[in-house]
């Protein structure tokens, strides 16, 4: 008896605190649980599981399995110390960038035009429809036809000799014309989707400062220097990063272009392409172990770039204010 | 409350990091079919259709070559009650193999049971000597009289530590030089198979050929990877020693050397193997002297590349149809062989009756090979029938009328599978595509080898660089 008196009597008192503030937190709690789940599941799990195998020696030799065995960091020590991880993230930054820049550029330019008051574009729905329609495209498929398109005797091959070549390019024999390639492709996906999501934002803007800016004689260059970039900046960094992890997760375009070998010497192998390497030689340990660090190097980056771009807004917002 | 808040965002922002990168190493596990490049074509899986009281014979190949032999010799000996199902996944990369090995594992808890798959000389032993297939004699029940007329070597390759056959195949496949009629008359004067023969005898031959075809604007071989197989089954040791460690053995750097020589002086067209322009350069616009290939070679692929309408397209096997008639065989500078196709009985087959008739129609009954033999010009593994042939007046309307059949008679005996190692295809593979890169002129031979190297080691972790 005495026990469940002293068990209702704080009941009882979190009631009344309860009704003096009331509050529907566990409600919002109760709504996002599925995602938790869900993210447990499917995501966390995989994650820890991943840090897990990757401390283990686990293979196929032909027909039979090596290990599980555990070696500590061995893993680790072999992909730094012999796989050459940073020639690959190099190869990656490089590919990247070289679409990047060029997609950024463009993008913004196009947003720019879109949303230009003064211009009066017709027919924009159709624009925007249009340069986004490569991204709906598999990358695969997109890849394919590239390979196609740019073979020794592939059609760009015979326009250049109808045009008066000496002799076919060999484009996927070249170091450059290679990585260009898979810079070009996931420049034309992209493009369209950040000058879409740039135009969002610059719609976003007050259009009464463009109105002021122009009363007091503002340019369309300077209102978009002074008045577009600094407020959309937020955008930018979301843009930047979300290209940056997509970035290091390059793969479908430049395994399908090369056949799966990065060639030519391996200067076109992305990183993940090289943890495909080893996944599909079922080398689990090694696998795990590069992704481990791939996610390292992720997070890393998008670190950086995110503290490094909001010290720079807050700084500005704060020295307004 | 605002402490739950703070643990709660800077949770989130946690996850969400981790879910980005979670992805990243989840993901590549699913494109493996998208690897290969013609995965649109990959599997063809019968329709669900089977149920559970229609027997299904489940075959694992890598091209429709067996197919097609299947379809035309033993089709109309299935049982009504049996259909079917074609699992054909292409060979690059692994690719077949991988799934394979996954389905073998899954054997003894799947309903859907593999009967039969196929394998090939570069990769025969790694299943040769696993559980995972059946003994041709003690299980399926082929008896010594049935697998008399067999070539000895076809069944060493496939026969294990314990002296159990495991496997048996249809063909034999001796490798020979294919040569085009017509260049061979306007450089060398002849188009006679003894006398172009006489001047590809040996390699320094083979050579000065390759210098006159040069100078009247012919390409001697289409790509890097042409001879390989003929420098590659010469070895004086298998690419593996015992104690793992992946040795190159000095005639196959006989063969980089020749290459880049090739390249260098235009003597070939800088192709690689099964490359859209590879096969161009065996159709009827091509400049290339000579292809080396084995008996599956002329008449699946040479041939199909010769024509102008493609069989496919309703063309015919005829002269007049692309260069039809303007091939013909010599032995050429080496002795070789190049592939050959195995056919397995997997261990939980639920069909040891039809795979006993399968293998016994299409690998021991004379009659049977015979018939592929004239049909397709496919050599066959019937010692009896194929010397029959080989001394008859029978011609290859394809290769203008030429008895190769006999050509092959005489290589078939002298081919040697003792060197052979669980890991050919995957170093072989591995190691022409390091080099097309050496050739190409962006690395040094050093760098290639190291390639090399690496590829390998990616591909079978247990191996090891020498020191």
């Amino acid at each position: 008896m005495p026990a469940a008196t002293s068990v209702k009597k704080p009941a009882s008192i979190h009631k009344k605190n309860q009704k003096k503030s009331i509050s529907y937190a566990k409600w919002g709690y109760l709504f996002i649980a599925p995602f938790f789940l869900a993210y447990a599941l499917f995501s966390l799990y995989p994650l820890l599981s991943t840090f897990y195998n990757s401390l283990f020696e686990n293979y196929m030799n032909g027909l039979s399995q090596v290990g599980p065995n555990f070696i500590g960091l061995e893993n680790f020590k072999t992909v730094l110390t012999q796989g050459d991880l940073s020639k690959y993230f190099k190869n990656t930054v490089i590919i990247w960038l070289m679409g990047f820049i060029p997609q950024f550029a463009l993008s913004l330019l196009l947003a720019a035009w879109f949303t230009d008051l003064r211009l009066r574009l017709k027919a924009l729905g159709f624009f925007k429809t249009v340069i986004y329609l490569p991204n709906l495209i598999m990358a695969t498929a997109f890849s394919m036809l590239f390979f196609a398109l740019f073979s020794d005797a592939g059609p760009v091959n015979s326009i250049l000799l109808n045009l008066g070549a000496a002799e076919p390019v060999r484009f996927l024999s070249n170091l450059w014309t290679t990585r260009g390639l898979i810079a070009l492709m996931n420049f034309l996906m992209w493009f369209g989707n950040t000058a879409i999501l740039l135009m969002a934002a610059i719609m976003g803007v007050d259009t009464s400062l463009y109105e002021a800016a122009e009363i007091d004689g503002a340019t369309s260059t300077q209102s978009f220097w002074r008045i577009t970039v600094p407020l959309i900046k937020p955008i930018f960094i979301y843009v930047f990063i979300t290209s940056m992890i997509g970035g290091i997760q390059l793969f479908d375009v430049p395994q399908i272009l090369t056949n799966g070998q990065g060639n030519p010497n391996r200067s076109s192998m992305t990183l993940v392409m090289y943890l495909n390497k080893h996944l599909f030689s079922e080398n689990f340990g090694m696998a795990g172990a590069v992704s481990v660090l791939l996610f390292l190097i992720t997070g890393v980056l998008s670190g950086i770039v995110f503290l490094s771009m909001r010290e720079g807004t807050l700084g500005k917002g704060g020295g307004k204010r | 409350m605002r402490t739950l808040q703070k643990v709660i965002s800077c949770g989130l922002a946690l996850l969400i990091t981790a879910s980005v990168s979670a992805c990243g190493g989840s993901k590549p596990a699913q494109p493996e079919s998208q690897a290969a490049p013609d995965a649109s074509a990959a599997s063809s899986e019968a329709p669900a259709g089977a149920g559970s009281s229609e027997k299904v014979l489940r075959i694992y190949c890598w091209n429709t070559e067996f197919q097609d032999r299947f379809n035309a010799y033993f089709k109309d000996k299935l049982p009504a009650d049996v259909s079917v199902d074609w699992v054909i996944t292409p060979s690059d990369d692994n690719a077949y193999q991988n799934k394979l090995d996954t389905d073998l594992k899954n054997q003894a808890s799947t309903a859907d049971k593999i009967d039969i798959f196929l394998i090939e000389a570069d990769y025969a032993l790694k299943y040769v000597n696993s559980d995972y297939t059946l003994d041709v004699r003690g299980d399926i029940g082929l008896t010594d009289d049935d697998l008399k007329d067999q070539y000895k070597y076809t069944q060493e390759i496939a026969t294990d530590g314990n002296g159990k056959l495991k496997a048996v195949t249809w063909q034999a496949t001796p490798g020979l030089l294919a040569y085009r009629r017509s260049i061979a008359k306007d450089v060398l004067g002849t188009d006679d198979p003894v006398e172009v023969q006489k001047q590809v005898s040996d390699w320094d031959k083979f050579n000065a050929v390759a210098v006159k075809m040069h100078d009247k604007g012919y390409k001697m071989l289409s790509g890097y990877e042409d001879s390989y197989r003929t420098f590659s089954n010469n070895v004086s040791a298998p690419w593996v020693d015992e104690t793992d460690t992946i040795r190159i053995d000095p005639n196959i750097m006989k063969w980089v050397e020749q290459t880049k020589e090739y390249t260098e002086k235009g003597y070939n067209n800088k192709t690689k193997l099964w490359a859209p322009e590879w096969n161009a350069d065996q159709g009827p616009a091509g400049k290339v002297f000579s292809f080396f290939y084995s008996t599956w070679g002329i008449n699946f692929t040479l041939l199909g590349n010769s024509l102008d309408k493609p069989l496919a397209e309703g063309g015919a096997k005829e002269v007049g149809n692309g260069i039809f008639g303007d091939y013909a065989v010599c032995e050429g500078p080496q002795n070789y062989y190049w592939g050959g196709t195995w056919i397995c009985a997997a261990a939980g087959t639920d069909n040891v009756d039809i795979v006993r008739d399968l293998m016994k129609t299409l690998t021991c009954d004379p009659v049977t090979m015979k018939k592929i033999t004239e049909d397709t010009e496919d050599y066959t593994n019937n010692q009896t029938a194929m010397n029959e042939i080989a001394n008859s007046d029978y011609q290859s309307a394809f290769l203008g009328g030429q008895n190769h059949i006999a050509l092959f008679a005489k290589a078939a005996p002298n081919i040697d599978m003792s060197k052979i190692s669980p890991y050919d295809q995957g170093l072989n593979e591995a190691f022409y595509k390091s080099f097309d890169d050496f050739y190409d002129g962006s690395v040094t031979e050093e760098e290639a080898l190291d390639n090399f190297y690496t590829a390998s080691i990616e591909k079978y972790p247990n191996l090891k660089r020498p020191a």
